[in-house]
C-alpha cells in the first residue's frame, strides 16, 4: 500500500514539495514563494512565475526530500497539481513529478488543486466527520461545496466574476497598498473602522428562501470592487484604513452568510475554511461566531496549510491513489480543471 | 558513458540515449502541443529500446532554448528531476547549435532560424571548421526583415536551417546564393543533443542541475490580463 508521497505543487507563484506518510503526516513542507517577483507587477506574472518553478523546483523537492530525511527509495508514490492553475506553472510540475515517477519507479497521481484544498483541513484534523461544508477562498476561486466522502463532492455555489481573492487584490492595488492584497487589507483594517462605510453586500437579502438555488450559494464580487472604487473617486479623503475594513467587512460577511445557508441547507455536521483567503483574520473569526451559531465542528486550518502548499497535494494524491489508482505517464495539464463535482 | 538528451525548445519533443557507440535509441513526436503528455512515456520507450536501465547512465542533457517558452520548460524541468533523483550531472546545449550540427558538413554559412512566434526569429550564424561546426555570431531575437537585412550585407554562399527560416522563406527569397535546408532539417533533434552532448561529456564539460540556465533571449510579457487570469491562490 502505498503509504509516503512526495507531493509537488506548482499552479500559480508558489513552488513547493512535501513528503506526507499516510495522507496525514507531515514529514516535511518546504514552500518558496515568489511573492517578490511579482510584487512589482501587482500581479501575478504567469511568464515570470514559470521561469521562477524552473529555477526552484529542484532545490525545493530535494529540501524537501532531506527535511523528510527521505530517499527516492522511502517513497510510495509521487503526486502534483495537474490543474487548475496558468499552464506553463503547471507544466513544470507536472513533467518533474513523472520524471522522479520514472527514475523511482513509482506511480504519478495527478491531483486537482482544488481537492488539494480540501485535504488541507483533513491533513490537520484527520477525525473530521463527513459531509463537510467547505468554503474554499483564494486568489483564483471561491467555491462553496459539500465533501460527502473522499473524492465525492457537491457544488453548492461558485462566483459568478471575480474570485475573492482577486477583489481583495484589486482593491489593494486600487488603494495603493500593493501586492498580494489580502494580507494587506487585512492589516490596515485592523485600524479601521469597519463600519465607517457600507458597501453592497451582493447576492446577499434577508430572506434567502426566496432566492433561486443558483443564486442563493453563488457569489459576485466585481460589483463590491467597483462601490469601493467609485466612492473613493467621490470621496478622496476618506480614510484608506476604514475603507479597507469597511471592504473586508462586506466581502467577509457574504462569505460568511452564504456558509451560514449552506450549513442550514444541508444539516452537515461540520465546515471548514480554505485557500489562500482563509488566512484573513476577519473571516477567520465569522467562520468561527458561523459554526458555533449552527451548532456545528467547525475546523480552521493554520494559516500554512490555507495558502498554497505541497503537504495538501500530497494529502489529496494519497487518498486519489487509493481510490482510483495512479494516473498515466503521460498525462498532462488542464488549466481549467474541476472538481468532477456530483450531481 | 551513457547520456539522456531530452529536446523540446520548438514544436517537436524528442529524446534519445546514447554514448561512445552513438545513438542507441530515439523518439521524436512532431505532434504539436503535446511535449508534456509524450516527453515521459518517450524516455520509457527509448529505455527500453536501448536494452538500459536509467541508473546506467552516466549524465543527462538539455535542450536548453531558446524556443518556444511553455514547451522548452517541459524538456528543462524532466531533465533537471531525472538528474537530480539519479545524482547525475547535465550537459546544456543551444536549439541553434542542435539545428547547425547537421549541416557541418557545408562549406557555406549556416543560418539557424527558429519560429520563435509572434513574427520573430530566434538566431545564430555558424561555419565550418576542421572536424565540425562553430557558431560566430551569438544567438539573438530578430524580426525576419532584420534577419534579411543582416544576411544581404554578408553577401556569401549560405544555407538556412530551422523552421523559422521556412515559415519565411518568402523573405529569405531576397538573399542571393541563399539555400534552405528541408523540413527534415527543420527542427532541434535530441539524436544531435546525444552526439553534441557525448564529445562534451568527454571534455567533462558538465553543469550541475541548479546551475543549468534555461536560455529565453526575451524578458517576460508583464501585462496582466485580469480578465482572462485563472486558478491557484
Amino acid at each position: 500500500m502505498a503509504e509516503v508521497i512526495l507531493g509537488i505543487e506548482t499552479s500559480c507563484d508558489e513552488t513547493a514539495a512535501a513528503v506526507v506518510a499516510a495522507g496525514r503526516e507531515v514529514r516535511s513542507s518546504v514552500v518558496s514563494s515568489q511573492v517578490d517577483r511579482h510584487a512589482r507587477f501587482g500581479g501575478v506574472v504567469p511568464e515570470v512565475a514559470s521561469r521562477a518553478h524552473v529555477e526552484l523546483i529542484v532545490p525545493v523537492v530535494a529540501e524537501s526530500m532531506v527535511a523528510a530525511g527521505a530517499e527516492g527509495s522511502d517513497l510510495d508514490g509521487v503526486a502534483a497539481t495537474a490543474g487548475p492553475g496558468l499552464i506553463g506553472s503547471l507544466l513544470v510540475g507536472v513533467s518533474a513529478a513523472k520524471a522522479l515517477a520514472l527514475v523511482w519507479d513509482i506511480p504519478f497521481v495527478a491531483v486537482n488543486h482544488l481537492e488539494a484544498h480540501l485535504y488541507a483541513a483533513l491533513l490537520e484534523d484527520p477525525e473530521l466527520e463527513m459531509p463537510l461544508v467547505v468554503l474554499l477562498v483564494s486568489g483564483g476561486h471561491t467555491l462553496l461545496v459539500v465533501m460527502e466522502d473522499h473524492g465525492r463532492y457537491r457544488l453548492l455555489g461558485s462566483t459568478l466574476d471575480d474570485a475573492a481573492g482577486e477583489a481583495f487584490d484589486k482593491v489593494s492595488r486600487y488603494l495603493g497598498l500593493g501586492y498580494p492584497g489580502g494580507p494587506a487589507i487585512d492589516e490596515l483594517a485592523a485600524l479601521g473602522d469597519r463600519t465607517a462605510y457600507r458597501y453592497p453586500r451582493p447576492l446577499v437579502q434577508e430572506n434567502p428562501s426566496t432566492m433561486a438555488d443558483d443564486r442563493r450559494f453563488a457569489f459576485s464580487f466585481s460589483g463590491l470592487k467597483t462601490a469601493v472604487v467609485n466612492h473613493v473617486r467621490s470621496d478622496p479623503d476618506a480614510l484608506t484604513a476604514d475603507v479597507a475594513a469597511s471592504f473586508q467587512e462586506a466581502a467577509v460577511e457574504v462569505l460568511a452568510t452564504k456558509l451560514r445557508w449552506a450549513l442550514e441547507s444541508t444539516g452537515a455536521p461540520g465546515a471548514c475554511l480554505g485557500g489562500g483567503v482563509a488566512a484573513n483574520s476577519r473571516l477567520r473569526e465569522r467562520f468561527g461566531e458561523v459554526c458555533d451559531g449552527a451548532g456545528v465542528q467547525g475546523f480552521l486550518p493554520s494559516r500554512e496549510m490555507c495558502t498554497d502548499n505541497a503537504a495538501m497535494v500530497a494529502a489529496a494524491g494519497y487518498w486519489r491513489l487509493r481510490h482510483d489508482g495512479p494516473s498515466p505517464l503521460n498525462s498532462g495539464a488542464d488549466p481549467n480543471l474541476g472538481l468532477g463535482f456530483l450531481v | 558513458m551513457l547520456i539522456l538528451g531530452i529536446e523540446s525548445a520548438s514544436s517537436q519533443v524528442g529524446c534519445a540515449v546514447g554514448g561512445h557507440e552513438g545513438v542507441l535509441a530515439s523518439a521524436h513526436s512532431g505532434r504539436g502541443g503535446l511535449h508534456a503528455e509524450n516527453l515521459a512515456p518517450q524516455i520509457e520507450f527509448v529505455r527500453r529500446q536501448a536494452g538500459i536501465e536509467l541508473g546506467d547512465l552516466g549524465a543527462v542533457a538539455v535542450d536548453v532554448g531558446p524556443g518556444l517558452f511553455t514547451g522548452l520548460r517541459v524538456g528543462i524541468a524532466t531533465a533537471l528531476a531525472v538528474a537530480y533523483a539519479l545524482g547525475l550531472p547535465m550537459i546544456g546545449v543551444s536549439s541553434l547549435d542542435l539545428l547547425a550540427f547537421p549541416a557541418r558538413w557545408t562549406g557555406r554559412l549556416v543560418v539557424t532560424a527558429l519560429d520563435a512566434r509572434r513574427g520573430e526569429l530566434f538566431t545564430a550564424l555558424f561555419r565550418q571548421v576542421p572536424g565540425g561546426i562553430q557558431r560566430v555570431r551569438d544567438a539573438n531575437v530578430c524580426t525576419s526583415a532584420e534577419l534579411v537585412a543582416e544576411l544581404q550585407a554578408l553577401d556569401e554562399p549560405m544555407l538556412l536551417v530551422g523552421d523559422g527560416a521556412l515559415r519565411y522563406a518568402g523573405a529569405f527569397q531576397a538573399i542571393g546564393r541563399m539555400e534552405l535546408a528541408e523540413q527534415g532539417l527543420a527542427h532541434p533533434s535530441a539524436r544531435a543533443l546525444v552526439q553534441l552532448a557525448h564529445a562534451r561529456a568527454m571534455r567533462e564539460e558538465f553543469v550541475r542541475p541548479w546551475d543549468l540556465e534555461p536560455v529565453y533571449l526575451r524578458k517576460p510579457d508583464v501585462d496582466i490580463n485580469w480578465s482572462t487570469r485563472q486558478g491557484g491562490s
